[in-house]
This record gives structure tokens, sequence and C-alpha cells, in this order.
């Protein structure tokens, strides 16, 4: 007890010293790593993209001990229960738009998420553990998170991709919540993990408001272990990022009154968040903002410039980030610390260029408020996935449909493949991995693929094919696909067919109406590596972002959610359902007790006795009795009673007139 | 004397429920009267007892918002549809550059564009088409460059939606011969959209379909929706490869230069449509003093949208935009003698029962009683026929709720201020009703589908209609019953000694299915004349007609040697009347009670003329003549005054535009209907 106040105390001392004295934090905490960066981009059609990433370090246990100061406890103590080796979680809100917001980037392939949840993760437990610790994760990781990520629990919800979701073995699990609402509560607890919270450092510009109404939204983390490795390298690493996309409102007047639509909106980071950063987070070992121009933009801006030279002829460089000074397309408002341009360019003729800014020496009193303007019109285009995916689905009605997924080229990949290899039948290889629930029940036999327009026979596109079809209300089907598609080709499809299935009543979610979804598909082209490389001029970059940036990963795409209308029960009425129950039961009661009671010769003297009696409704009904019985048999005896039975109901029917009349009349001169 | 035990057995046995419909067979006579009689007048009180609208589903939320659409939409509307009327003025090659300079405007307010190139498909006869959708041949042989159309699509992509839903908004308009009337249609759509692009309350993408309806206004929109439900992957290649596009492209404009990134030749698509709107823009009307709103809603089948987006669409025009909300009716109804004579009579009752019980909200007012009669037999008429009315039925046949809009300004735009004004009416009911679909979380599902109304606000739901058809059609089965065991009885007398006498109705069995299958054969008939080339309506109505009567003799010479008892005959003549419009009834019920209201009586009451005294023959006679099919079309024009003389040619069209549209009533004349009437007659001329 004493020593674990003990400890506290020189926790918070330690915590308090490494507070003032900011610049020796790092070295202090002894492997113990947070940096804080931030990157922003301007995109093409007038957004600007800023992607926050956080990256806490510890290194393993057996060399450093349980004891942290900044990595988050909750997620070591995760990593350590379930023995994750990797793990990677998503909320997003929004879709990522490929074709104006690239599809090539690593941040588009690492960060554009399907909408809702994603989750995977890598175990390190034998392989009959793997579903329970997937389960337990879930359920901590909902707590942890505020959301409904134990709905992946239900084995239903997750599946266990064979091999084309990622190289890794087979204790990976994969699962989805396309119809998670992401929200500020989702935030707070991710924040949480930050040392310094939003208290401080550039988490400080997430104003909820201002990041919330942007057009796209996408918190991830990211961690990998290898705790549970024999050698122990690199202990834990989290993975913090927050993509937003957001319209900035524009600064100047100019903007108004030059003519032309195409002078992209200046910004600054005030008037894009409604906040400043007041410095950086004390306990971050680095804590940058970039600029990232990408490679299109800073050729067609020179293509600019070059036009513009007669008007001023001062500036003709080849290196193209030397003329962005006060005089070029653009300016910041703070001078650059540092230049990166890319080394690999897939642009012959561009190279995307990063603008790094140190936040070190801002403060309260001097606050980091980066602005961009732009001087004159530019366009450009991202640069896209090497093909345009989507997935539609086909057919109407309750009893069956189709999903489609089309591809067709983008000009960019065109030229690439074409550049490349020209000589030999150049193939593209299209990776194709999609889960469908339970209750859309694939025939993977239907599938059919069609490349520009042309039917085309399976074994000569499909190279790889693994499928697990559903079961009924245990597994999702999954199908994983590896495509060659003849580089030439303009547009591709493939085509499966489904039958919609039912579900039992309690199997509904409350707005079963809306219809169910099938999660998104995961599109990824291993043939492509995204990668930029980045040099400055003198010293390689300390930046994990950066280092992210230039590590090697496939370009990977997301497909849309689908929304397919299932039959559904008429849940608005359980009145129907509880009358009609109701009058089934009497009716079945009632004819059981009527032929248990009924005593058939009983019932026959019962009758002969009632003849005898003569009242005057015993008489009617017996003769009316009589009637109904004796016709099919007595036809001669028919008429007569028959005749009778009309006086005597006429009669009846008289009276009943009468009274009525007489209560009509009383009601009517009463009232 | 071996009987009487086992008959006194069974003496006892019957249950109520068995003596109780013993009772109605024995007074079968009586139960049809009553029956009948009060299926009509059930049918008359419909007026009298519809019920008002509601909004069912809290989620829409109708007017709950206001109205955002600023002079800066509307302003750009207006400089669109001036560049609009002055391309139309200017160019020959409207055709080409309308869909052009519409796609520029909808990729300049920041929608996503893309072309959808379509080739008219007349529609045709496919006998065995009914009730499949029409799209699985793919035989389309003559493709002629000539039939191209284009639809231009702009989707917007709500902010941050999932994308998994839509809402469609259509506005139809004739590149070709641009009306003035498109034109403010287009620019109503057009302010709409441009408030679309830049609120951040979207959830659901909205796509704006500038329907070419060059070839008719619902081919367009069809044309659209197969291609976005179910494309086939076989006609890209052939649709892009060949030369069509070569030659109309040639002629390039420096519209195309300006857009040509930003417009795509394929199809974009957004989700599941949850609520489509078309838009149109009808002559300035001569009545009222407000602009008015006319729904149309009708699709194919009788098939009609969910309550709650005609509901949306009407509180929005009444009390957002103070719109006159119309729904068709038929005109010369409302100043009918008759009409009013019964208006009056239940006026009275209502005033009668008022005066016993103030509770008892019984009665409306005559004119209200007349107006209410004069929509509910348009609407029962429209269902009944299932031709949809519009555009909007396109998007029915894919389980999508729909609606066509139609307004009418009160005086002729000419003004630009009154133009504006309208747009601004127009673009704010868009946008509200948008708003409402927006807010939905689930399809439309709460209030519903069944219904015909009898005004804008005021409906009959199914559970009130199918009253008077109950109790139109519960006298049949009582009467074929009763027929029977008449028939029985007399056997007994005369052939006691017969074996099978219980197999005796097989025989008239036999003679009601070869009929039926006669009318089958009838319905597939016109199929062949359409191979006969260059016939003229009249003679292919004339040819078609004389088939029949050939296959019916040849049929009959099937069957004539044996005479049927006639009262079997009835007997089963009715029952299988009983069973088609029991059927017809799930399928489309509008023409299932229709079709009740001419052939009950006609079933009930038709008799061998020897038998029948000469008052009911002739009465018999007057309705066998009406019950024709082609009689019965005659008499309804005549009566409701719908427009055109009476031809052979007219009816012909009317029989063509059944089968063009698929619909069920078609199925149900040529094989309930056709061959009831013709038992009928042969059970008139039968020779005791």
């Amino acid at each position: 007890m004493a020593r674990s106040l003990s400890f506290f105390v020189l926790l918070l001392f330690v915590l308090h010293v490494s507070s003032e004295s900011t610049g020796e934090v790092a070295e202090q905490l002894e492997g113990e790593e947070f940096t804080e960066e931030l990157l922003l981009r301007p995109l093409p059609d007038r957004k600007v993209l800023s992607h926050f990433h956080f990256e806490s370090k510890v290194p393993p246990t057996n060399s450093y001990g349980h004891h942290h100061r900044i990595f988050p406890k909750a997620i070591y103590q995760l990593v350590h229960k379930y023995r994750i080796k990797e793990m990677e979680l998503s909320f997003t809100q929004g879709r990522w738009n490929y074709d104006s917001w690239g599809g090539f980037d690593p941040i588009a392939s690492s960060n554009a998420k399907p909408p809702g949840v994603e989750l995977w993760a890598v175990f390190d437990v034998p392989p009959d553990q793997v579903d329970a610790s997937w389960k337990n994760l879930t359920h901590t990781l909902s707590g942890l998170f505020c959301a409904s990520i134990n709905f992946l629990e239900s084995s239903t919800a997750y599946c266990a991709p064979d091999w084309s979701f990622s190289s890794r073995s087979g204790n990976l699990r994969y699962g989805s919540l396309p119809r998670e609402a992401v929200c500020t509560e989702n935030l707070t607890p991710w924040l949480k993990l930050l040392p310094c919270r939003d208290k401080a450092g550039l988490s400080l510009l997430m104003d909820r408001p201002s990041i919330y109404n942007g057009f796209y939204h996408s918190q991830r983390l990211h961690l990998t272990s290898d705790e549970f490795d024999p050698v122990a390298l690199h202990g834990i690493v989290l993975e913090q990022t927050l993509t937003i996309v957001l319209q900035p409102d524009a600064l100047d007047t100019r903007a108004s009154f030059s003519s032309s639509r195409k002078l992209q909106p200046s910004w600054s980071m005030s008037s894009l968040f409604g906040k400043m950063v007041d410095g950086k987070c004390a306990l971050a070992k680095s804590s940058n903002v970039y600029v990232q121009i990408e490679g299109s933009l800073v050729h067609n801006m020179k293509d600019t410039w070059n036009n513009i030279e007669g008007y001023d002829g001062e500036i003709a460089q080849e290196v193209p980030y030397e003329g962005f000074g006060s005089n070029s397309n653009f300016k910041f408002s703070i001078a650059p610390d540092r230049v990166m341009k890319e080394t690999n360019s897939f642009h012959k003729d561009g190279y995307s260029v990063l603008y790094g800014f140190a936040i070190n020496h801002y403060h309260g009193s001097k606050p980091f408020d980066l602005g961009f303007w732009w001087n004159l019109p530019v366009t450009w285009s991202c640069v896209k996935a090497p093909l345009r995916v989507s997935r539609f689905l086909m057919g109407s009605g309750n009893e069956k449909g189709a999903i489609a997924l089309s591809l067709q080229s983008t000009e960019w990949s065109q030229s690439i493949l074409k550049a490349g290899k020209n000589e030999e039948k150049c193939n593209l290889r299209v990776d194709v991995f999609q889960v469908v629930p339970w209750y859309i029940k694939v025939y993977y036999h239907t599938t059919k693929i069609f490349v520009d327009g042309m039917p085309q026979a399976l074994e000569d596109i499909i190279e790889k094919m693994s499928v697990s079809p559903s079961e009924d209300k245990v597994s999702p089907g999954v199908m994983e696909l590896i495509l060659r598609l003849p580089c030439d080709m303009k547009s591709a499809s493939l085509t499966l067919e489904f039958d919609k299935g039912f579900l039992h009543i309690d199997e509904y979610p409350p707005d079963a109406n809306q219809g169910f979804d099938i999660p998104s598909a995961i599109i990824s082209y291993p043939d492509f590596q995204t990668r930029l490389q980045y040099k400055e001029d003198n010293a390689s970059i300390q930046s994990p972002m950066v280092s992210k940036m230039q590590e090697r990963r496939t370009v990977l795409s997301y497909t849309e959610v689908l929304l397919v209308p299932l039959t559904t029960p008429d849940f608005s009425m359980p009145y129907n359902v509880i009358t009609i129950t109701c009058t089934v039961f009497a009716l079945y009661f009632g004819s059981l007790l009527n032929a248990l009671r009924r005593r058939v010769n009983e019932e026959e003297r019962l009758l002969k006795s009632k003849d005898k009696r003569t009242g005057k409704l015993q008489l009617l009904l017996s003769k009316f009795l009589s009637k109904v019985r004796g016709k099919p048999w007595e036809p001669p005896s028919s008429t007569p009673p028959s005749s009778s039975s009309k006086f005597i109901s006429s009669k009846v029917i008289l009276k009943i007139l009468l009274v009525a009349a007489i209560a009509f009349g009383w009601r009517y001169y009463d009232g | 004397m071996a009987s009487t035990p086992e008959t006194e057995d069974q003496k006892p046995k019957h249950r109520p429920i068995i003596r109780i419909g013993l009772l109605l067979i024995a007074h079968s006579f009586l139960f049809s009267v009553v029956c009948c009689t009060a299926g009509i007048v059930a049918l008359l009180l419909l007026p009298v007892l519809s019920k008002k609208t509601y909004v069912s589903e809290n989620a829409l939320m109708p007017g709950s918002a206001s109205p955002m659409i600023t002079d800066q939409d509307v302003s750009g509307a207006n400089r669109f549809m001036n560049e609009l009327t002055s391309l139309k003025l200017k160019s020959q090659r409207a055709g080409i550059e309308i869909p052009r300079l519409i796609a520029l405007h909808m990729a300049n307010l920041g929608g996503e564009v893309s072309y959808h190139k379509f080739q008219n498909h007349p529609n045709k006869f496919h006998p065995l088409h009914f009730f499949t959708s029409p799209d699985t041949e793919a035989n389309h042989v003559n493709k002629t460059c000539e039939s191209h159309a284009t639809n231009t699509v702009g989707i917007i992509r709500a902010p941050r939606g999932d994308g998994k839903e839509a809402i469609v908004l259509v506005t139809p308009y004739n590149p070709v011969n641009l009306s003035q009337n498109e034109a403010l249609s287009l620019g109503i759509a057009y302010s709409a959209f441009s408030l679309l692009t830049q609120v951040s309350w979207l959830a659901k993408d909205i796509i704006w379909l500038a329907a070419d309806s060059r070839y008719g206004q619902y081919n367009s929109v069809a044309a659209w929706l197969k291609d976005y439900h179910t494309p086939s992957f076989g006609d890209f290649g052939k649709l892009h490869g060949d030369g069509c596009h070569k030659s109309s492209d040639v002629p390039e404009s420096k519209l195309d230069m300006i857009i040509e990134t930003e417009v795509s030749d394929t199809l974009r698509r957004a989700g599941t449509m949850a609520a489509a709107l078309v838009i149109k823009v009808a002559n300035p009307g001569d009545e009222g003093e407000q602009d008015a709103l006319n729904i149309y809603a009708e699709a194919s089948n009788g098939q009609m949208p969910n309550l709650d987006l005609i509901n949306v669409v009407s509180y929005l025009a009444v009390h957002g935009q103070g719109l006159h909300v119309q729904v068709e009716k038929v005109v010369s109804l409302l100043d009918s003698k008759w009409l009013k004579f019964i208006g009056e009579v239940f006026e009275t009752v209502g005033k009668i029962a008022r005066s016993l019980n103030p509770q008892w909200k019984f009665g409306i007012p005559v004119k209200e009683y007349v107006e209410g009669s004069a929509t509910l037999v348009s609407s029962l008429y429209n269902q009944a026929l299932g031709v949809p009315t519009g555009s909007h039925g396109a998007f029915r046949d894919y389980q999508v709720d729909a609606i066509t809009m139609e307004i009418s300004p009160k005086i002729s735009y000419t003004s630009k201020n009154r133009q504006t004004q309208f747009l601004v009416r127009g673009g704010r009911l868009i946008e509200g009703v948008t708003r409402s679909v927006n807010n939905l979380l689930e399809k439309f599902h709460q209030s519903f589908f069944l219904y015909l109304l009898t005004s804008s606000n005021k409906f009959v739901s199914v559970g009130v209609y199918m009253i008077a058809f109950l109790l139109l059609v519960a006298p049949l089965p009582v009467l074929a019953a009763s027929l029977y065991s008449d028939a029985n009885q007399s056997n007994l007398e005369s052939e006691k000694n017969k074996p099978l006498k219980s197999w005796r109705w097989l025989y008239p069995t036999k003679t009601v299915f070869l009929i039926h299958l006669w009318g089958a054969i009838v319905s597939l008939l016109p199929y062949f004349i359409y191979q006969i080339p260059d016939s003229q309506p009249t003679s292919r109505l004339l040819i078609w007609a004389s088939l029949s009567l050939f296959l019916l003799t040849v049929l009959g010479s099937f069957s004539g040697s044996r005479s049927v008892q006639w009262t079997l005959l009835k007997s089963v003549t009715v029952s299988a009347a009983f069973i088609g419009l029991c059927l017809m009834s799930v399928i489309n019920f509008a023409t299932a009670e229709l079709g009740a209201l001419l052939l009950v009586p006609v079933c009930l009451m038709v008799k061998p003329w020897r038998v029948a005294g000469k008052i009911h023959s002739a009465l018999n006679l007057v309705l066998v003549i009406i019950g024709f099919p082609g009689a019965a079309f005659f008499v309804v024009k005549s009566a409701f005054g719908f427009q055109n003389g009476s031809s052979l040619v007219e009816f012909w069209y009317w029989v063509e535009s059944l089968w063009a549209w698929n619909s069920a009533t078609y199925i149900y004349i040529c094989m309930v209907h056709l061959p009831c009437w013709v038992l009928c007659i042969y059970i008139l001329l039968h020779p005791c």
C-alpha cells in the first residue's frame, strides 16, 4: 500500500517535472514515446483533408516492466488479456469519395474506411481459442468506446478470412457494423487514450461541432504488439488517427468578385476548426503539422506559373518548391520549417511536396494558426485507384436479387499499365473480399463475369477463389477472389445471385423496415504499392506519420454498403395477431367442449320432451329445426312447415319492426 | 325402411352453422336480393364513409422545418430556364444541346452527373409475360440509331450519409420540342437541387433524373429504372461499340468541352430508392383563384403508393405553399342528377340520424358527396384499368413509392416576377417533401397501400370498400349451392336408379371449362393478329372477333352433343364466376369490384327464356347486353361522358392499352368475364 502510494507520488512528481521542462521529456521517459502530427491537404473539390496522427509506443514488458507513464493502461491490459498481435478499429461517418479525394495515396488506402464500425484483430492464441478471445474483445471494446461493437460477438457477424484480407495466419477475425452511428460519444473515449486528451497539443483542434460537420469523419485505432514473441523488439505501438474532410468557408473576399469558381477557398486552422493550437502537448516527443501538396497540383501550378511567366519573368525554377514563396499560387501565413519532396513519384512530371511546421515554440499567448491562401486559380485531380469500383443490387421484389460489382478502368491505370509492360499480355490483379450476412443467401455458383460487355469463362478471369457459404443463423458467407483482368479492358462486372431469407420474428432489429445491410466489400490491388518516399534536403525525417507513408502497402478500397429490403412481418399490428389467435383458440376450445359434452341419445330425448312442451319460442325453434332437417329426406312435407315458418317469422319480423318504430319515434320526438 | 335409423342419426348432427347455411340456401333468392342491394348501397355510401387522411408515420414530420430555398437558388433557376429557352430558339440541334446544358448546370451545382442513353422499346404485347418482368428477353433485333434518347442524371451524395438510400426527382421534358411548362418544371427541380447540394441535413442521396421524354414520359423513366435495377451487361458493348453515337457526336459543342471531364457515360447509382417525385407543370387552369396541384398516384394494376406520401405532399402543398390540391375526378359526374339525388337522400338520412343522436356524425353535404363520388369513380376506374396514370407508375414496378405532382399555375406566367414566385413555391414544396422523406428511417410502411381517394385529404381504406365487394359476391356461392341441391332433388325423383348420380355436375363443368379455355385462347389471339402486317385497328378487331366466334363454334361442337340441365350449368357458371372474382380481388381489387358490379346481376338473374317470364327474360337480355365488355365500355363512356365518340377503333385502342401495360384487367376480361358472359347467353338460350 505504502509502496504504491509512494509510486503514485513519484509519478505525479515525474509528470509535474515533465510538464515543466518540455524539452527533455522524451529522454526522461526512456522508451515510452508519444508523437502528435497533423496533415492538411487541399482537395480538388474545394475541400480540405485533415489527418491527425497520434502514436504512442511502449517498449516490451520484459525489458520495461508493467508501469507506464504515457501509454494508456486500458490498451495495455487489452493487449495482454486477449493476447492481441494486431488490431484495427475504425469508426466512420460518411463516405470517402474515391473519385475526387484520391484512392491511391497511403492516406486513402489506410484511412478510407467503410461507414460504421470495422474491426479486425489478430490473436496470438491457439486456433481454438481465437473465437472466445474475439468475443471477449468485442465486449471490452464496446465498453471502452461506448459503441455496440458487442454485436460483432455473434458468429453471424464476423468471419475468419482465409488469405485475402491480409497475409496473416488464421488467427484473424474480421467484422463490421455498417449501421453503427458514430458521434462524439465515441470520440471522447478515443481521446482519453491520448496523454493530453484534448486539453493541449494538436487535439485541441477537435472542436466537436466543426469536426462532425465535415463530409467524412473516420477515427481509427490501430495497434501492433510483439509482446508475445520470444524476442520482443518494439513492444506495443498504438496508432490513433482521425481523418476529416472539411469544407472551408472562403476566408478572403476576393473569391466573391473573382468571377471564376475555380479559385479554391483559402483556409486557416482557425477557420477550419474554429480553434487554434496553443502549443504542443507537453508529453509529446514531437508535434508537427504538415501540409501536403499533391504531385498533380504541383505540376499544374508549374504550368500556370509558366503561362504567366511573361507577366512576371522572375520565376522559372525547375525545382518546384523553391518557386513557392509568397509570390506563388499559394502562400502560408507562417513560413514552413522544412520542405520535403517526393522522390519516387508515379507521375513523371509532378512531385508531391510536404511542408513541415514544428509547433514547439508556440504557446498560449502566441497560438499556432496556420493559414493557407490561394493566389491563382488552379485545378487538379487526385491520383485515383486503379479501378473505379461500385457495387450495387440488381433485381426487385422480396424474393431474390443479385449483387453486382462493377469495375471500371480509370484513365490513370490505363496509362500506368501501358507504360509498364507493353509487349506481353498484361494482367491486373484485383482481390475481392466480401462478407454477406446469412439471410442473403448467395448462390456462389451463379457467379458471372463480364469484361467489356462480353461474358467470360470464370477460369479465364478468376485465379483463385475461396468461398465459405453461409450457414443459416450460424455464420455469414465469405467470398475471397483473386481476379486477373486484362489491362486494356474498359469495364468488368461480376454478378452473384441471391435469395432473400426469412428471419425469425425476434431476429429483426427495431427498424426492420429499413432493410438489411450488406457490409462493404474490400477491393485491393496487390500489383500496386502505395508509397510516398519523401526526402528532406539534408536529413532523414523523424516522423512516424511520414514513415507510415513511406511504408509499402497495398492499395485498398471499400465499396458501398448495400441495403437489401427483406420481407418483414407487420409489427405494427399485434392487435390483429391477438385477435386471430383468440378466435382460433375460442373456436378450438368451443368445438372441443361441444364434442365432449354432447351425448347423442340424451339430446334426442331432451328434444322429444321439448317438443311436447308448447312454449311459443320452443314451437318456433322446433319448427325451424324440423324444417331445416326435414328438407333433405322428406320433400313433400317440407313445403307446409316452410310456409308456416315463413308466416311465423314474418309475424316476428312485424313485431320487431313495430318495436323498432316505437323506439325510433320515441327518440325522434323526445330528442 | 333401413334408411330411417340412419337419417335419425343424421338429424341431430347438424351444427348450427350448417343449419344457417341450409337456411340461406333455402332462401337464396331473398338472400341474393338483400346482399346485392346492400352491396350497391355500400358502394354508393363509400364517399360518406371516407375518413380524413392523417400522416401516420411520425418520422415524416412534414412542415416542421422552415423552407430554406433562397433567392440565389431561384435566380439560378431563372437563369437556367432562360438559357434553356434561348437554346431552343437558337439552335436546331436542341435535342442534343439541351441534355448537355442540363448536365453542365447539374455539374456546376456540385452534382455527380452521368448520361443515360437508351433506346426506345415500344410497349408490345407479350402474352406470356403477364406478371413477370418484361426484361428477360434480350433479342431486341432492330436497333436503329434514330431511336436513341439521353436522360441526364445528377446525383447529390449526402455529405454524411452512408449512401444506402436515395430520393428521386424526375422532370420529364422533350428536348426536341421543349415547351414552356417543361422548362418551368426543370426550373423547379433546379432550384430544389441547388438548395439540396448545400444543405447538411441530407441522409439520403438525391437523384435528379431529367428524363428525355421524346419517346414518351413513361418509357424514358422505365428505361432508366430498368438499367438501374437490372442492367444487362451483355448490352454494354453493343450500345457503345456500334457507330450510333459517332454520327450524333460529330458536331461537338463548346458545352461538351467544359463538362467533358465531369460527365460519365456509365450509369451512376445511389442505393435503394426510398421515394420518387415526378414534377410536372400543367397549363394554367381556368378554375380557382389559387395555383393548383394535381396528384396522380395510380400505378400499374391498381397499385398505389403509400398513403403517407400523398398525405405529406398534400399537407405541405396546402399548409406550406397555399396550393389547391386536387385529385383527378370525372368531371361529367359533377352535375349528374341522380348522383345529386342520392346525395340528398344520404344528407337527409344523416340529418335525421343526427337529430336522433348528435353523436352520429353521419352524412355529408350534397356537393361534397357528388365531388367525392366523382373522385372515387375516377380513382376506381384508374385502378381497375391497371394502366399507370403517369411516369410514376414505372417506379411502383420496383416497389418504390412514387407520385406525379402536376402544378398548374393560376394564370400563365409571362412576367418575370410571377415566374420567380412560382419557382419559389414549387421549389419549396419539393424541398419540404424531400426533407420529410429524408427524415424517414424506414421505408414507407406505416400507412395504407390499399385505398381509394375521395378527395385529396379523404380516403376509403380497404377495410371499408371490401364490404361492398363481399356483399356483391356473397350470393354467388349460395345461389350455386341452392341450384345444385334443386337439381339434385329433381333428379332424385326422375332417375333414382341411375348410378353415379352425384357425378352429374361433371358435364356442365366440362362445358364451363371449355368456355374458359376458349377465353384463354381469345386472350392470346392478339399476339397472332399482330403478326399480320399493315392492318387497320378496325380490321384487327374484326379479325379478333370472327376468330373468337369461329373458335367458339369449334369448341361448341366438342361439347354440344350432350344437353345439360340448365340449373346445373348455371350453378357451375356461378361458382366459376365467384372463383374468378375472388382471385381477381387479390390481384386488383378495383377491377374485381367493377367486374362484380357487372357480372353478379347477370349471373344471378339469368334463366332460360322458355322458363322465365317475359319481363324477366327482357331484363335478362338487357343485363346480358350490358355485360358484354365492349357494350359495357360504350355504356360507361356515354354515361360518364369520357371524351371522343364511340367507335370500334377506340375500343381497340383501349384494349391495346390494356395489354400494352400488362394490365391484369385484360386477363380478367378474357378469362373470367367473357366466358361467364358467353355461358350466361348459353343459359339464356337454353332449350330446356
